[in-house]
């Protein structure tokens, strides 16, 4: 948390004939970059983006991860489809007095002792495909895909938050030193002593009581968008962070240089010089935040302080279903399930992408001392 | 040295006033509500609530409240108002539960990280690293939910092996053990994953370096070289790591943990108060929370410029 060496401004010391030097710099140090990674490699060429690209597809492990999440994403995205086509009932429709007729059989949805019925499969029509929860009676499986629209609504939506965020934070403190970046730095130490958890569970609760009114904004406390916006700003300082000390360094070179002397603008500097360089950083955190993002709503609403009932997410699935855990552990069991594949699948991916558009990581696997043949150490 | 330590403490005793404002505004000024019936609790009389907004100050300004309620928190006198508890007390008596269970589980997931990270790093590329790579993806990817219900089902339930959790006092050294199992695995896990995924970077990190080139050209063995040379320095970032991590479990990150488990320590506390939305306890916690945090930063900053010259040179020439 000491201050940064980097706070003299570079504008100021341009030297005269940088300029026409450095004309084309963009292109030449992602020029170089690809040297740098494919290190004579004849095989490899194009630019930087298709050579990752070549990698990632290479990498079928981590595209299988991809179409596990999409698989995932469009079974939850079609829950209204199963809700009404097939179970013929809704998220928060209780069936508590209800039997299901099944081949002469009678079975009653809940029991007398509190019991609900158990996976059904097809035998029902589809109906109670994974039996129903608890003491209501409510479809499990209906119930598990609303509940992952609003887990991934969660975690895409604040990913997208924590990284509109980061990137004008990480910008607006690495480009600008002095006291912006003071200011900017100071606030980020303090959210980063603070425990994630913590943080988030203070403002959920605190949120989820009274609900949130900013100006002329008023979010209901039940509303999805409270969760969502916590997680997104908990997150943010450590994606600010990596991308500010990127941009410190970005700053010194040569085609930064060129931009002041063509007599670009702060703005333009910063999101059209600087930021296709910040791109593939922003992509790897971006997919692992959606990750992380999941696995905090998972907690929040497990504790009360995120996601709030009647409406369904993975957690706070969990959470009813962790009370009677050994009656019927599935409802505890599936919706875990379903957070762990979906967070496994992009975590998978999002470190094949890490692999695929960091050249650094070619360079250390090269650094093995050339003990196998270079073909058969692809990124992991 | 001493110069270095106390810049850290300086600056360390300003962030724990920028947090304890972050707090108080949180709870103060962000709800929309009547702060001194939040305070007092759902079914609280009118007579509380006044009580409660001349005990915490809130007909008096925003700095006065701030002081009032600081004082309250950090002087021990701090109430409860639905369960009539002192929650200073209250938070002290459940300490050695928590520190119990995260100290085993920092055992165990140190140990499993480190292992596997190494592992996985001497065999880069290869198929024992993809193997521990994915091995680490689960467990990061696991919500202790799961494993841990999975776990309750199986080894206390359906096996009786374990016996069903609660926490014993380790005057019974045993039973606290026997206890803490399950607890200390579904804690570990995520760590472990996590930390063989840094210490795998660093050390592939690390043998780029000179010295360890130059260490080959001695002659010196492989196995002698990877450790001695490549996992020594690859462990920096990893005790970092260890001790932000530490901090935030004993300040009370292992809530789910110890709510799953009924382990009676400041998380359990934390999430029954939650449950009840009991405003003081929460924000007393959160406050010693972050406040452990700080601490283990400090006690952190201090072993790595013990360790690391360079850095208590670096820090005091800025």
């Amino acid at each position: 948390m000491s201050s940064d060496p980097e706070k003299s401004g570079n504008e100021a010391v341009v030297p005269e004939g940088t300029a026409a030097f450095g004309a084309g710099p963009g292109l030449d140090s992602e020029g170089a970059r690809v040297v740098e990674a494919e290190g004579g490699d004849g095989r490899q060429t194009g630019g930087p983006w298709a050579i990752a690209w070549r990698r990632l597809r290479r990498n079928k492990f981590a595209l299988f991860a991809l179409g596990v999440f999409f698989v995932i994403l469009i079974c939850c995205l079609l829950a209204p489809v199963w809700a009404n086509h097939v179970a013929h009932t809704g998220p928060n429709t209780t069936h508590t007095l209800e039997k299901l007729h099944e081949g002469g059989e009678v079975k009653e949805v809940v029991e007398p002792s509190g019991k609900a019925i158990g996976p059904q499969w097809f035998s029902a029509g589809g109906k109670f495909f994974l039996g129903a929860d608890g003491h209501l009676g409510r479809d499990e499986m209906v119930r598990l895909l609303y509940g992952g629209r609003s887990s991934l609504f969660i975690g895409i939506v604040a990913a997208i938050i924590t990284t509109v965020l980061a990137v004008i934070l990480g910008l607006l403190a690495g480009y600008y030193s002095g006291w912006t970046d003071t200011v900017i730095s100071r606030i980020m130490d303090v959210i980063w002593a603070f425990p994630v958890v913590l943080l988030a569970i203070a403002l959920g609760i605190v949120l989820a009581v009274g609900g949130l009114e900013i100006g002329p904004i008023h979010v209901k406390s039940s509303s999805l968008w409270i969760p969502t916006l916590i997680i997104g700003v908990v997150y943010t300082p450590y994606m600010a962070r990596p991308l500010r000390g990127e941009v410190l360094a970005l700053r010194e070179k040569e085609f930064i240089e060129a931009a002041v002397a063509q007599g670009a603008g702060s703005l333009r500097i910063m999101f059209v010089e600087l930021m296709p360089n910040l791109i593939s950083t922003i992509i790897v955190f971006f997919t692992l935040n959606i990750a992380n993002n999941m696995l905090l709503e998972a907690v929040l609403s497990y504790l009360g302080a995120g996601v709030q009932p009647p409406s369904s997410s993975w957690g706070t699935m969990i959470s009813e279903g962790f009370e009677a855990l050994y009656s019927q552990p599935l409802l505890t069991i599936i919706p875990g399930t379903a957070i762990l594949l979906t967070v496994l699948s992009v975590n998978i991916f999002g470190d094949g992408l890490r692999d695929a558009l960091d050249p650094k990581s070619k360079v250390r696997f090269e650094a093995r001392a050339g003990t196998s043949d270079p073909d058969a150490i692809g990124p992991v | 040295m001493l110069r270095f330590l106390i810049r850290r403490i300086l600056g360390a005793i300003a962030v724990l006033f920028a947090i304890s404002v972050l707090v108080f505004l949180i709870f103060n000024v962000v709800p929309a509500t009547n702060p001194a019936q939040r305070i007092a609790g759902k079914n609280a009389t009118p007579q509380l609530i006044e009580n409660v907004e001349k005990e915490w100050g809130f007909d008096k300004s925003l700095p006065a409240q701030y002081w009032t309620q600081m004082k309250l928190i950090f002087t021990g006198k701090v109430q409860s108002y639905q369960s009539h508890i002192n929650i200073d007390k209250r938070i002290a008596e459940g300490i050695p539960a928590t520190a119990s269970l995260c100290i085993g589980a920092a055992i165990i997931w140190l140990a499993f990280g480190i292992v596997f990270g190494y592992f996985s790093a001497v065999r880069a590329g290869g198929f024992t690293d993809k193997a521990l790579t994915v091995l680490a993806l689960v467990g990061i990817s696991m919500p202790v939910f799961w494993l841990a219900s999975l776990m309750l089902y199986y080894f206390t339930y359906k096996i009786e092996i374990f016996p069903a959790s609660n926490y014993v006092s380790l005057s019974n050294p045993w039973q606290w053990f026997t206890h803490l199992v399950l607890p200390w695995i579904s804690l570990a896990v995520l760590y472990a994953g996590f930390y063989s995924r840094v210490l795998r970077s660093s050390m592939l990190d690390v043998m780029n370096e000179d010295y360890v080139r130059t260490a080959r050209a001695k002659g010196l063995s492989q196995r002698r070289v990877m450790t001695r040379h490549v996992l020594r320095n690859s462990l920096i970032p990893v005790i970092t790591l260890f001790g932000l991590d530490f901090g935030v479990l004993i300040g009370g990150g292992a809530i789910v943990t110890e709510t799953l488990f009924n382990i009676e320590g400041v998380g359990l506390f934390t999430s029954e108060a939650l449950k009840q939305q009991d405003f003081p306890s929460i924000m007393a916690v959160t406050l010693f929370g972050a406040f452990f945090i700080v601490l283990f930063n400090i006690l952190v900053d201090v072993a790595y410029a013990y360790l690391d010259p360079r850095i208590r040179l670096g820090a005091s020439a800025t």
